[in-house]
């Protein structure tokens, strides 16, 4: 394979678990829920995967544990944001504490022991002659899942009447309710599912990027989705872009270590976190005149009796 | 047609008619207009938080009670213990104090950890750069340059927000991996001490850049700054016309620009002060408590500190008890090291007190109404 490749390899094998992060983090928020609890749950998706593989050797099985979990502790977010209507961001924020928490007091038993674990790869023998493409014929089985999640939840959500009115709930609750859709009950499912995401996203992260749990393994990653969910314009198909394009930061860091480059390491581990604010700096400054393009009833909780 | 007809004054009659036959005459309503909780539900919440956590130290095969004695033991059942308690509590309560005021106008600043260290570094600097200053400058030099230091990583963060849109929250966090990277490399590389064993921190403070301790104790001076922050914001939030502003600002935000007050003018001022109030507890912490710049200064603080603040109600004042209090659960926690359990227990109980907090402010306003 070519350098241009070999970049690509490495920038899509970093970005999956953010994609799947910012896909969770795109239903929450068009839901009008702000989710900051990607790190908690990435995390908890991740030991959780790390326990349950190591007790049962079963992919599918720990694939659905982790699920469950990641579920549970979305629709604990939900029942906090829509049925008690607390603040969304100090919620995100516990689920995250808690979740930091939680994960390094029962990943004990796993913490530094390699996982083995094997993930399906996808062989694409065809498109290994091809110059740039080739990097994509010998790809893991949940990359090619994620890309056609985003995809899906394109059409899903751009194409279809659920979408539509997914975007409704977000965008004007009331009039939605009027309409007869049922807010509450839209908002509870898309949360839950865009946590169960983002539990793949650390699924992702400990079966197939760094198979080994350390403590608080997501070093950021769920705050770096949370800021794509802006770059990608709550857009399924520009976050493929954004992961990728991250993800490929985050492994430069990696790669330039090994070169023979007169820059202390932990400046190149700086690289990602400060893209990340430069990025959305520039977006900000591109959009000054432009009105927001966020839901616009992100952060607020809907509230049948209450008179705007 | 079934929707219209609740209009019907009859209807709701009947309504009102069919309700004295019900089995449960209350119901529960919604207070919309009290906007907060009431003054009992941090402690009702610190309780079921403990009563959650009691359930996974069982299935740890332990017995709850027993590590809550032994927590409370090791916080305040003797002399070392409560001043351990009060060494934590200082940088939590200035910490606390910072994130207030920035969420008081709705600033989500969670990048307390980052200035704490940049406090921490910029501290450290003065005794780098300037080693031949006369004795007695050293501790106000190192305190100015730790605020001036946690003040400008505020701006950091601040600047961001008020000229580009961006999202504090995301560039406050993002600056707190930044900030632990630059402490790694200072202490792994230039500033670290050529005599200390690769001990990743520089070499030890001289005497004049040591806080003064109390009565033999680890406690150290840093007590005093700490009690003037609370006094003096505590001073401001309530009697000047910023404080006024801010009330306004948090209220009705656009009521607030409509009577010409400049919110980001407010911004700025209000993440310096975070910065600086953060850059304070750095400062305080490596002279008072490290005694040297060295790999993981905050075990975080800047997190922690999110907690307090929010269980005192931002209220200044209330903050010295829930500083205390967290500062106490940090040091039970690590007693309960001792009887097995990891010392990630005591983070995961601030979870749960956090999450039970702010469900519990929420059920608070509901009243059970007699339906009559």
């Amino acid at each position: 394979m070519d350098l241009a490749s070999l970049i690509l390899v490495a920038a899509i094998s970093g970005g999956t678990s953010l994609l799947f992060a910012v896909l969770g983090g795109i239903l929450n928020e068009k839901a009008g829920v702000i989710n900051l609890g990607t790190e908690g749950i990435m995390l908890i998706g991740a030991v959780m995967s790390a326990i349950v593989f190591v007790q049962t050797n079963n992919l599918f099985i720990t694939f659905v544990v982790m699920l469950a979990a990641t579920g549970a502790l979305g629709l604990l977010h939900a029942f906090l944001c829509i049925t008690l209507r607390a603040n969304q961001i100090v919620s995100g924020l516990a689920v995250t504490l808690f979740g930091t928490g939680l994960s390094a007091y029962i990943g004990k038993t796993v913490a530094g022991a390699a996982i083995p674990v094997t993930i399906p790869k996808v062989k694409l023998s065809f498109l290994e002659s091809i110059p740039i493409l080739n990097a994509f014929a010998n790809l893991d089985l949940f990359i090619w899942i994620s890309i056609i999640l985003s995809i899906v939840l394109y059409f899903y959500m751009y194409k279809t009447s659920w979408g539509l009115h997914l975007k409704a709930v977000g965008d004007n609750p009331s009039t939605s309710d009027a309409m007869g859709i049922s807010v509450i009950g839209f908002r509870y499912f898309h949360v839950v599912i865009g946590s169960m995401l983002m539990g793949c996203a650390g699924f992702y992260l400990i079966m197939a990027y760094s198979p080994n749990w350390i403590e608080g393994m997501t070093s950021g990653r769920g705050w770096i989705a949370i800021a794509l969910i802006i770059f990608a314009r709550w857009n399924p198909i520009y976050a493929l872009v954004g992961a990728y394009f991250f993800g490929g930061l985050d492994s430069l860091g990696f790669r330039m270590q090994n070169l023979d480059i007169n820059i202390p390491s932990y400046f190149l581990k700086m690289i990602p976190y400060i893209a990340t604010i430069v990025v959305l700096m520039f977006i900000g400054w591109k959009n000054r005149n432009r009105p927001s393009i966020e839901p616009k009833s992100l952060g607020n909780p809907y509230f049948r009796e209450q008179r705007y | 047609m079934s929707q219209k007809s609740s209009f019907d004054p009859l209807s709701i009659e009947i309504a009102k008619n069919s309700n004295k036959s019900r089995i449960f005459p209350y119901k529960l309503e919604f207070d919309a207009h009290k906007k907060t909780g009431s003054w009992w539900v941090p402690f009702l919440s610190i309780l079921v938080a403990l009563v959650l956590c009691a359930i996974f130290i069982v299935l740890n095969g332990m017995n709850p009670f027993t590590v809550y004695m032994k927590m409370l033991q090791g916080a305040f059942g003797s002399t070392f213990g409560i001043s351990e308690t009060i060494v934590k509590a200082i940088p939590l309560l200035l910490c606390g104090l910072g994130v207030a005021v920035a969420y008081k106008i709705a600033i989500w600043n969670i990048g307390a950890e980052g200035q704490f260290i940049l406090g921490a570094i910029g501290a450290t600097a003065v005794t780098i750069f300037l080693p031949n200053l006369p004795g007695a400058l050293y501790i106000p030099i190192m305190i100015a340059a730790g605020i001036a230091a946690g003040a400008a990583w505020g701006l950091f963060t601040a600047v961001p927000r008020t000229h580009f849109q961006v999202n504090e929250l995301i560039t406050s966090l993002m600056l707190n991996y930044v900030a632990i990277l630059l402490l790694d490399y200072l202490v792994y590389g230039p500033w670290r001490d050529p005599a200390g064993f690769n001990f990743p921190g520089t070499p030890a403070f001289t005497p004049f850049q040591l806080l003064a301790s109390i009565g033999g104790t680890r406690l150290h001076f840093g007590l005093v700054f700490a009690l003037l922050a609370v006094i003096i914001l505590a001073f401001f939030l309530a009697k000047t016309r910023w404080g006024y502003e801010l009330r306004i600002l948090g209220a009705n935000p656009i009521a607030a620009q409509n009577a010409g007050i400049k919110i980001n003018k407010h911004i700025l001022l209000v993440m310096m002060i975070s910065g600086g109030l953060a850059g304070l507890a750095g400062a305080i912490e490596v002279s008072g408590v490290a005694g040297r710049l060295m790999y993981g200064i905050s075990p975080g603080y800047g997190y922690t500190a999110i907690i307090v603040a929010w269980l005192a109600k931002l209220n200044p004042w209330a903050m010295i008890i829930t500083s205390l209090f967290i500062g106490g659960l940090i040091v039970g926690g690590y007693s309960v090291q001792t009887i097995g359990l990891p010392s990630s227990f005591s983070s995961m109980l601030q979870g749960a007190i956090l999450f039970c907090l702010i469900s519990g402010e929420m059920l608070s306003r509901y009243r059970l109404k007699r339906v009559n």
